[in-house]
């Protein structure tokens, strides 16, 4: 009897991993093609060639790969814990401005103003001296530090309230959006100390290279697709260890979870704050590449904008944020670009369709690409199909 | 339902009638002021001519002159914008055009003029002696004048800016003044400067009687009175007089800020009554519902464009355009709900968070589709007339009515709805529906029209909160997205579900924020409002009144 | 800020071991609990021995479910106490602390995880650290292997391990709820309906798996299948109206003139018939 267990358990594993490495395969290989491509059209090719890649689209991919990894960020508390954040942009946006202030003390006396330690804003507003929380910002470790922490804090303090009082569903959802909306008032005002309306801007250098060099904009392009690979590898280790089918258990049934003896909350706030974090590094990486950072990334829209990025590619599957995250916006660029007005009626059209008639998103149109390696269709893409046809499933298996 | 709106549509109608009835009849009474009078036109011909020293004689005696008129001549002369045409020495009144022309009108005839250069025309002389006498001149007209209003913003004028001869007219007027709220501040008046000018009994007399009056210059005039005392080795009678104005200063300081407490409360109750109409059709759509809608604000939005496009489609009616304007955005929103309920939401029965995406992307079309029609500009709404203009009570404390209004339609709203929920039909079934849909259904009641009708009213509901926000902010196509955070909050703290609750939770949170305004700035407020909220309900996640028992799970 | 009395989120908890040194598991004393003024539970005392299989029957609304989320932490009664062995205050501890302490639960409504395959199901519910740490690197040891495969070989499921929870049937869902419930080892097994929606020869199953589990474990079944009933119970308590109505063996309950006169009205009859009419 256990030996035929043992052996359905190996097979099963075995399963499991070749269908998992698959998975961190295809993606990473992609993501690799795609930034050596990038880099030797970018480098190789003279400009004017069919073949190269413009400096300023080299930057526009770096932005929708800062998309990308925050659409992860949103895929992993929506799509495998339930939990719908319309908040994401504020931990997006908090990691940008710990990056925005370093590049703010970064320009130095090359300001307007030519105060070596105050940013211009603080000149303007005649501020003498730094406010307490700007200390240590000129340093590049300060600011990594608070890439994470920062957007890490925001998420543990929130988190641990709300799913302690077991707030969640729509609840949840909705105090998201008024924490974001709160953050969004609070940066509007010049007393915040972060540039008020106008934000932070004018940056000159990163780490002593200029924003403006070309090879800058590669390097933190590639250092952003770094960044979304070892992003991707993380969830997708977190999705698939037993941490994560707790988290899957919880999203589905969270009481039952609490009388198998987990504490749920624990768990959601764990994975409330790491994915918190990844939002944060999206934030950092994203702020250099269009070069500026201010409180209108707080607006709910941009946070129920990263959710839909998701739902397109498709929840539950890390790899589906991703593909909703650069389709949108990229579909975005070229819609802005040709007739502005009828963007709105896309992206409220794309909510509406995507809901109502593709609830896998693009993912779930994919011909079961990872599936047919695995010999059950156990892929986490069904499993919400699943769900969604208990009843039918349940006759047809008797 | 069909039979509310068709009493509503009867009531609507029948105000559009009699309001043009009555548009139609002031036109009659001007008429016998038209006719001129022979020594008012006699006394003003002799303007040009008249030399500045018997200036002052003659336009005594224009003021003299029962006419309505008079007045409007010598407020021209105040203000220098009384000329005389050189060629016939016509008096006319000048107004310097864009074509720097001067525009004339005949003050006598009230007849324009064709526009003339400067040197065609000469100022009325006058200087500052004489205008100071037309200053009373036109008080004393003031002061008798048939019109409670005028009357005491005569005496106003003249308590602000006391001149000898307007207290004159004060004092030989008091005792034939009928009024009594006219008569208490031409009392006060004539107390105040007493109490500047009287010797030492008169002035403690004057200070003990006006300790009740919460005129702004009266407490003044008692500061500077204080501060003018010397600091040390006063005497008997000025230590006497320091004591009791620093004790009636008090007084009027303790109740200038009871009263400001008062009008705090006032303008909470009116935000309050603002996020409440919000509020409402959320609590009905959401908490009755359970339906998540993002594309509430959008609801509200729809409603106070149908109150601009009223008022575009009938610019003669804007005293009525309110009350056409409630229903039909009770209906436009009511309408674009059930399409929406239809169309969306009863396919996502169950998920809440799908509701919740497909709703907001219903919001940004709509958003889209008003700045298409519109303009993404904000459009300008009209008040009528009965909304504008305060209800004053006192100095201190006086009550907008467009924030009366709004207090006292809210409440109306919110009573009419719970009365809808409670008592009628539409209500059980819906109560039915929200508590077990298999066993309404198994009733016999239909639940799919019961959804769509309880969408469409929390909708309608939204749409007439539209109506009155166009009263209060401007019309544009964001003007719902400021609202639905707060609605939903409102909804959650007040406890989903509870009508009452929604009312109560409304009220709270608008006074909050309007206590918190002068400390911190509105923003601050709204900031520390929202973050108070988030924190309350995550201690309480049910809100201030929740449902217990079973069914709560 | 989340870190509370059972140690900190991230690490390792000890499981806290009763104190049955006089025989008695679990000591429900003067529970009341009413939700907006209906008393659901009206001065409730339950005694519950070691080992012990205990079945609670009773109409419904006669407290039974409120009973068992009292328990298991669900509910907070108004008054009263509940200790599991002799020192634990159950009414001090949440549930997972209760779920971990020893206490499992079957619902009423067959709850399993659907999205995760049988294997998943039962490998979350062993016994063990809950924490998050170890959870992020758990890796299944042997042992562990050994006791899943136990657990499917006795719940009937071993074929169908690595199928989604969500695509199992009603019956194999109950099973499988039992498995979970095995694979913690608790000290006492609470089981709501365990048969509802089971053929025959499953409910037959059923009963002589709940009869060998106790002795190891205590197990309160609540049911409303006389037959069923009869079949396991050794001890039977009656609920009504949130109170105990009697306490014995089959036969004696069907005899107690108090609960024929509730189940039967002053007529009399066949309490048992009636009593299995509830189901």
């Amino acid at each position: 009897m256990t030996t035929s267990t043992t052996l359905a358990t190996e097979n099963f594993s075995m399963q499991k991993m070749f269908k998992t490495l698959s998975h961190l395969h295809v993606v990473v290989g992609t993501l690799f093609i795609a930034t050596l491509y990038v880099t030797i059209c970018n480098l190789f090719f003279a400009e004017g060639s069919f073949l190269h890649v413009s400096d300023y689209t080299v930057s526009l991919f770096g932005k929708y790969l800062c998309y990308a990894l925050l659409a992860l960020a949103v895929d992993l508390v929506w799509g495998y814990c339930g939990i719908l954040s319309l908040g994401h942009g504020a931990f997006f946006t908090l990691g940008g401005y710990a990056m925005g202030m370093y590049l703010m003390r970064q320009i130095g006396d090359r300001g307007v103003y030519g105060n070596p330690d105050l940013p211009d804003f603080m000149v303007f507003l005649s501020w003498t001296e730094l406010p307490w929380f700007w200390a240590g910002s000129s340093s590049i470790f300060w600011m990594i530090a608070m890439v994470f922490i920062g957007p890490g804090l925001l998420a543990y303090v929130f988190g641990s309230m709300a799913f302690r009082s077991r707030v969640s569903g729509v609840y949840l959802s909705i105090m998201t959006q008024a924490m974001t909306y709160a953050l969004m008032l609070a940066f509007f005002r010049n007393e915040m100390g972060f540039g008020g309306n106008n934000g932070l801007t004018d940056f000159k250098e990163i780490a002593g290279f200029s924003l403006q060099e070309p090879s800058t904009k590669l390097a933190l392009f590639i250092i952003t697709a770094v960044a979304l690979a070892i992003a991707y590898w993380i969830s997708n280790y977190i999705v698939n260890s037993k941490m994560g089918r707790v988290v899957t258990a919880t999203r589905d049934a969270e009481s039952r979870v609490r009388f198998v003896g987990y504490k749920p909350e624990h768990y959601k706030v764990w994975i409330f704050v790491v994915s918190a974090m990844l939002a944060g590094v999206a934030g950092a990486l994203y702020v250099p590449q269009v070069g500026i950072i201010n409180p209108g990334e707080f607006s709910p829209l941009n946070s129920i904008e990263m959710v839909i990025w998701v739902a397109i590619g498709g929840r539950c599957t890390l790899y589906g944020a991703i593909i909703g995250a650069i389709v949108v916006s990229y579909a975005k660029t070229r819609f802005t670009a040709i007739m502005p007005e009828a963007w709105l009626f896309a992206l409220g059209g794309l909510f509406v369709l995507v809901t109502l008639l593709l609830p896998k998103g693009i993912a779930g149109l994919l011909p079961n690409l990872f599936d047919k390696m695995s010999m059950f269709k156990s892929d986490e893409s069904k499993e919400l199909e699943v769900k969604d046809k208990k009843e039918a499933t349940t006759a047809e298996v008797k | 339902m069909k039979r509310i709106f068709s009493v509503l549509l009867t009531v609507l109608l029948s105000f559009i009638i009699s309001g043009q009835a009555l548009a139609n009849t002031p036109v009659l009474t001007d008429a016998e002021n038209t006719a001129t009078d022979p020594i008012l036109t006699e006394l003003v011909s002799k303007l040009p001519a008249t030399k500045l020293k018997k200036m002052l004689p003659l336009v005594e005696q224009i003021a003299a002159i029962k006419d309505d008129r008079t007045r409007n001549v010598l407020e021209l002369m105040l203000n220098g914008d009384l000329y005389y045409l050189k060629a016939d020495k016509t008096v006319v009144s000048a107004l310097k055009n864009d074509d720097s022309l001067y525009a004339l009108k005949n003050v006598l005839t009230d007849e324009s003029l064709s526009p003339v250069k400067k040197s065609k025309i000469r100022k009325v002389r006058t200087n500052n002696s004489l205008r100071g006498d037309i200053r009373s001149f036109i008080a004393k007209i003031d002061l008798t004048d048939k019109n409670k209003d005028v009357r005491i913003q005569a005496v106003k004028q003249l308590l602000d800016n006391p001149s000898a001869s307007g207290l004159e007219a004060v004092q030989s007027l008091i005792s034939q003044e009928k009024d009594k709220d006219v008569r208490e501040l031409m009392n006060v008046t004539l107390l105040l400067n007493q109490l500047k000018t009287g010797n030492h009994a008169q002035v403690m007399a004057a200070i003990t009687q006006l300790q009740d009056t919460l005129e702004p210059s009266v407490k003044n005039t008692m500061v500077k009175m204080l501060n003018a005392l010397p600091e040390t080795s006063k005497t008997a009678e000025q230590k006497e007089l320091a004591k009791s104005l620093t004790k009636v200063i008090n007084a009027i300081e303790d109740k200038r800020s009871f009263f400001e407490v008062v009008e705090n409360i006032f303008f909470g109750l009116s935000l309050g009554s603002v996020l409440l109409l919000a509020a409402i059709g959320l609590a009905i759509t959401f908490g009755v519902m359970g339906v998540i809608n993002m594309a509430h604000g959008e609801m509200m939005m729809l409603g106070a464009y149908t109150t601009y496009v009223i008022q575009l489609a009938f610019p003669n009616l804007i005293e009525y355009s309110l009350l056409m304007a409630v229903p039909a955005a009770f209906l436009v929103s009511g309408f674009v709900g059930i399409i929406i309920e239809r169309g969306v939401i009863r396919y996502l029965k169950g998920r809440p968070l799908e509701t919740l995406l497909a709703t907001f992307g219903i919001s940004l079309i709509l958003q889209q589709l008003v700045r298409t029609i519109f303009s993404p500009l904000n459009r300008q709404v009209q008040a009528p007339e009965w909304m504008t203009g305060s209800w004053v009570i006192n100095p201190v404390f006086s009550l907008t009515y467009n924030r009366l209004y709004i207090i006292i339609f809210s409440l109306m709203v919110f009573f009419t709805l719970l009365l809808i929920l409670k008592k009628s039909a539409l209500g059980l079934h819906v109560r039915a529906v929200s508590q077990n849909r298999d066993m309404a259904r198994a009733l016999s009641i239909k639940s799919d029209w019961v959804d769509a009708i309880t969408f469409g009213l929390g909708s309608g509901i939204a749409g007439v909160a539209g109506v009155v926000l166009s009263q209060l902010t401007n019309v544009g196509p964001n003007l719902g997205q400021a609202y639905i955070i707060d609605s939903f909050l409102v909804v959650v703290f007040g406890g989903v579900g509870n009508l009452w609750g929604t009312l109560v939770a409304a009220m709270s949170l608008g006074s909050i924020n309007k206590f918190l305004e002068p400390a911190v700035g509105s923003v601050l407020a709204n900031i520390i409002v929202l973050v108070g909220l988030v924190l309350f309900i995550q201690k309480r996640p049910k809100g201030l009144f929740p449902q217990k028992g079973r069914a709560a799970d | 800020m989340i870190v509370d009395k059972s140690g900190s989120p991230l690490t390792a908890t000890e499981n806290i071991k009763p104190d049955t040194r006089h025989g008695v598991i679990l000591y429900v004393e003067d529970v009341s609990v009413s939700f907006d003024g209906f008393k659901a539970l009206n001065d409730l005392n339950l005694y519950i021995n070691d080992g012990e299989l205990r079945c609670l029957i009773g109409a419904n609304g006669a407290g039974k479910t409120t009973l068992m989320d009292v328990i298991t932490g669900k509910t907070r009664p108004d008054k009263g106490k509940v200790n599991f062995g002799q020192q634990i205050d159950l009414l001090k501890l949440d549930e997972s602390e209760i779920a971990k302490a020893g206490i499992g639960r079957k619902f009423q409504k067959p709850t399993v995880f659907e999205a995760l395959t049988v294997f998943e199901n039962i490998e979350l519910s062993l016994a063990g650290d809950k924490g998050i740490i170890t959870s992020l690197f758990h890796k299944l040891s042997g042992e562990q292997n050994d006791r899943i495969g136990e657990i499917l070989q006795t719940i009937g499921l071993v074929a169908e391990a690595y199928y989604p929870a969500g695509r199992l049937s009603h019956g194999q869902k109950q099973w499988l709820e039992i498995g979970m419930l095995l694979a913690a080892e608790p000290r006492v097994l609470l089981v709501d309906e365990p048969v509802a929606g089971m053929t025959g020869q499953e409910t037959e199953r059923t009963a002589e798996l709940l009869t060998s589990l106790a002795g190891k474990h205590s197990v309160i079944v609540v049911e409303h299948d006389m037959a069923f009933v009869r079949s396991i119970a050794r001890k039977v308590t009656v609920l009504h109206q949130g109170t105990v109505l009697a306490e014995g063996s089959m036969s004696e309950i069907q005899a107690n003139p108090e609960v024929i006169k509730v189940y039967l009205g002053e007529d009399g009859g066949s309490a048992e018939k009636s009593v299995g009419a509830q189901a």
